[in-house]
């Protein structure tokens, strides 16, 4: 179990650092996928089967599709004028030091969930409910607002990526 | 008690993630990459949301809010993703680049 946790952990993280290091940006499309793997690998290990598998289908799948199609069509090249050592790329990475700096501090701090483990799940699975079950209750029952607001979001952006992408903008 | 997942371990993994997202978000300079970067940061607050609804069961079932809360991120982060790469599409188009550095009329 804790072997497959740190299998996957270090495919996400492997992945994200890969996003940042190359410079060819199709290559770190490629390692956000290996990345958003990894992430729905662990996903299912905290027996989240439903969002695991949207990760997939939707960032893994859909999103990743378009940025590779978007990257192909802009027809980019490598950053040519990179220079490391830049001040934002110092910048950049002092901030990221930091912040997990911070979040190792909180964690560290907090003492929260240090010797619990996983609680056991006994209303899952043949006799109980499901993820999908449980979801669909909630989506139609607890947040019926917010899905109708979700459904108008996505119109607006269909009608709004139609328009941004005509041919003369006005 | 090392051979125990708990709530840190995920916790961390998020934390090292949105560290790597934050840093490619300022360090990087091509304007599809910072991009992606966003999205790894969107992908590892997942994370946390998901370790939370699962180490805070209750009854036997995790904590299906949390969950929920997740589908809406994936469903405004997809939609994010599109209206995103057109209007970089559309930047392209008049700009002819990519490169945040080349692109600073508005800067102070």
């Amino acid at each position: 179990m804790i072997f497959f946790f740190y299998l996957f952990a270090a495919l996400a993280v492997i992945g994200g650092l890969g996003v940042v290091l190359y410079k060819n940006p199709v290559t770190s499309a490629f390692s956000l996928i290996l990345s958003f793997l990894g992430l729905a690998a662990l996903f299912i290990q905290l027996d989240a089967y439903l969002v695991g598998i949207l990760q997939i289908l939707v960032y893994a799948g859909a999103v990743m599709v378009l940025f590779l199609f978007i990257i192909m069509l802009l027809d980019i090249d490598k950053e040519e004028h990179r220079k490391m050592g830049g001040f934002s790329a110092t910048g950049g990475i002092l901030v990221g030091v930091g912040f997990f700096a911070l979040v190792i501090l909180v964690l560290w701090k907090s003492g929260v969930g240090y010797e619990q483990g996983l609680p056991a799940l006994v209303g899952k699975g043949d006799n109980g409910t499901s993820d999908v079950h449980e979801i669909g209750r909630l989506l139609f029952s607890k947040y019926w607002f917010p899905i109708q607001m979700v459904g108008i979001l996505l119109l607006s952006a269909t009608v709004g990526v139609v328009v941004l992408s005509r041919k003369h903008l006005k | 008690m090392e051979s125990t997942l708990t709530l840190q371990h995920f916790l961390l993994v998020s934390g090292i993630l949105f560290a790597i997202g934050l840093a490619g978000v300022l360090a990087r300079r091509n304007l599809l990459i910072i991009f992606m970067c966003l999205e790894l940061m969107l992908s590892a607050a997942n994370l946390s949301l998901v370790a939370f609804s699962r180490f805070g069961a209750e009854n036997g079932l995790p904590d299906y809010d949390a969950q929920v809360m997740l589908f809406f991120i994936i469903t405004v982060a997809a939609a994010e993703v599109a209206v995103g790469l057109a209007i970089i599409v559309a930047l392209f188009r008049t700009r002819e680049t990519t490169d945040v550095t080349q692109i600073d009329e508005m800067k102070f």
